[in-house]
């Protein structure tokens, strides 16, 4: 079974909208969203809901507002300046913890000297399993604001595995999310291949050089292709000579098309549609040759 | 006045918008560039560098000749940061918060703290705008942390503008706590409005006064504005689908050089900011 891995480093380069188009063109996918805080996925596969599961990581601190004493010793203890001092008119009559600031370590809960700190389990959101026209979908939806995006991300990936293990199929695909931070990390550790998708501009070539070093940090085998290439050719050039340099191999160009946002609007993968990158994506995922 | 530059959806503008609004004023600004993950605003900017200090936080460190093995450090971590192995613990420094909770339950003193290195904070120049940005070390999944040593060199009095990372997880909501107002990037497609909505309930949860401008106009259609005015929410701004500003972009020149035309929309843009955030709680 493989797994492969779409990231990007900036966000916008396209992911999202390549990950439907490989799903379609893909032999008995499981698809994995793990862009968990802006998740775009299920707007173009089509997906019927089959699970839904709340997503319990991580613990709150609350402080019990009817028996604190308002000494006030946790709230140098907390480095994460989630402890606010009392504000009666904002109806905080006592120290009170910013639920969006508490990172759950527990600390306060040791310092405080009358035991008036509750630490309940967090729901920072849910992960549902669905049937997408492709096949099995595992997605997941962090709740407003949340904490432990990594998780959820780890969550979803095994809950992939494990349906494609179950079902047999060869292939798990999984849209990841942007940047190079804890819920990147979380969705490619032990993938088989990751496939950077980045856009011919400086940013886009600045933020594929820090995923590239990501992956490479991880020893993941890495692909590049480079989407609206036609905006620059230059610097497409400049990106491909580096993905070379650092030894990921150039799966191919994917030209600027304005009828990309059409499919999306008709809620279809690019690949079902008479949009003319459609054939450059063939000859990408072609060139992965993954199946 | 303190105005973040967010949206849901990556890729909308946020870094474009931020920067060309800061060389439109026409005064001191400070740019805080909170995208510490992939950090875009000095590639925009002529700017040169006047120092780069490194960021750590302090993460355990076990004395082995003190520890008794009780676990009781490994019992505390939230995060998996200590793990059980033969004697004294094994520690996990990339995954550590930097909490210090552990030094506070070993009843041996057997914790001490190290510092470990999670990124920088570099201060750059160009003429009126002063740019802090954020960079954290590649490996290293703690943000937030970050975001934070970025926001704190923050200066009273000076007009700040915050370039937010996207999403709605921690690195954009530490970014996002305590600004005046916040504009929100989005594009008129599904994968916009639908990552518009997510940004929205999070400035709501928030409590942040906010507006939106949509990006592109054209390449879609007319879910988004529909939606700002189901939601009575202030559209500040449109910018039409040039290809000419993708191409400037594209070579790291500013919309307001490269197509001097397009200054009037920051300008508008500025005023339009200013005159919300009057009125609005």
């Amino acid at each position: 079974m493989k797994e492969l891995v779409i990231l990007s480093g900036k966000g916008g380069t396209g992911k999202t909208s390549i990950t439907a188009s490989f799903a379609m063109l893909a032999q008995r996918p499981v698809v994995a969203d793990c862009d968990v805080d802006a998740a775009d996925l299920h707007l173009v596969l089509a997906p019927t809901l089959r699970e839904r599961h709340e997503f319990i990581s991580g613990h709150q601190a609350i402080i019990m507002a009817e028996v604190c004493c308002n000494c006030g010793v946790c709230l140098p203890e907390c480095r994460f300046d989630a402890i606010r001092p009392p504000a009666p008119e904002d109806g905080h009559d006592t120290y009170w913890i910013d639920p969006t600031a508490c990172e759950g370590c527990g600390v306060c809960l040791k310092t405080c000297p009358m035991d008036v700190i509750d630490f309940p389990e967090r729901r920072c959101g849910e992960w549902m399993i669905s049937d997408a026209v492709c096949g099995p979908m595992v997605h997941a939806r962090l709740g407003v604001a949340a904490e432990n995006s990594g998780k959820l991300v780890t969550t979803v990936r095994r809950e992939a595995r494990r349906i494609a293990e179950q079902g047999d199929h060869p292939l798990i695909i999984v849209d990841g999310p942007p940047g190079i931070g804890c819920p990147v990390i979380a969705s490619v550790t032990g993938a088989t291949q990751v496939l950077i998708v980045t856009e011919p501009s400086v940013s886009g070539e600045h933020d594929m050089e820090r995923v590239l070093a990501l992956t490479q940090h991880f020893g993941i085998a890495t692909s590049v292709c480079v989407n609206k290439w036609d905006i620059n050719v230059e610097m497409t050039q400049r990106i491909e000579a580096i993905a070379r340099q650092a030894k990921a191999k150039v799966v191919g160009r994917i030209r600027y098309d304005a009828s990309v946002s059409q499919a999306q609007i008709q809620e279809r993968a690019v690949v079902e549609t008479s949009c003319p990158c459609a054939q450059d994506i063939r000859e990408v995922w072609r060139e992965l040759d993954l199946q | 006045m303190i105005l973040a530059v967010a949206s849901g959806k990556g890729g909308t503008g946020k870094t474009s918008i931020s920067v060309n609004l800061a060389k439109v004023l026409g005064v001191p600004v400070q740019l805080l560039d909170c995208d510490v993950e992939e950090p875009n605003a000095h590639l925009f900017l002529r700017a040169s560098l006047v120092c780069e200090e490194e960021i750590s936080i302090a993460v355990p460190k076990i004395d082995a000749a003190a520890c008794n093995a009780c676990d009781e450090c490994i019992d505390f971590c939230q995060f998996n940061a200590l793990a059980s192995f033969c004697g004294a613990p094994l520690v996990f420094p990339e995954l550590c918060h930097g909490c210090g909770g552990c030094t506070l339950v070993c009843s041996r003193s057997a914790i001490s703290e190290e510092s470990f290195r999670i990124g920088t904070v570099r201060t750059l120049v160009d003429g009126n705008i002063t740019l802090n940005s954020g960079c954290l070390d590649v490996g290293v999944s703690l943000a937030s942390t970050l975001v934070h040593a970025v926001k704190a060199r923050q200066q009273d009095g000076v007009t700040t503008i915050v370039d937010a990372p996207p999403g709605t997880a921690c690195p954009a909501v530490a970014t996002l706590r305590g600004v005046d107002f916040v504009v929100l990037v989005t594009e008129p497609t599904p994968f916009g409005l639908n990552d518009l909505k997510l940004a929205v309930d999070t400035v709501r949860e928030l409590r942040l006064p906010f507006g939106i401008v949509i990006n592109r106009v054209g390449i879609g259609d007319d879910r988004v504005h529909r939606f700002c005015k189901a939601e009575s929410i202030p559209l500040l701004l449109e910018i039409p689908d040039d290809r000419r500003i993708a191409e400037a972009y594209s070579r790291g020149e500013l919309t307001v050089e490269a197509l001097p035309e397009y200054r009037a929309h920051f300008a508008h843009l500025w005023q339009a900011i200013n005159q919300h955030a009057a009125v609005m709680p």
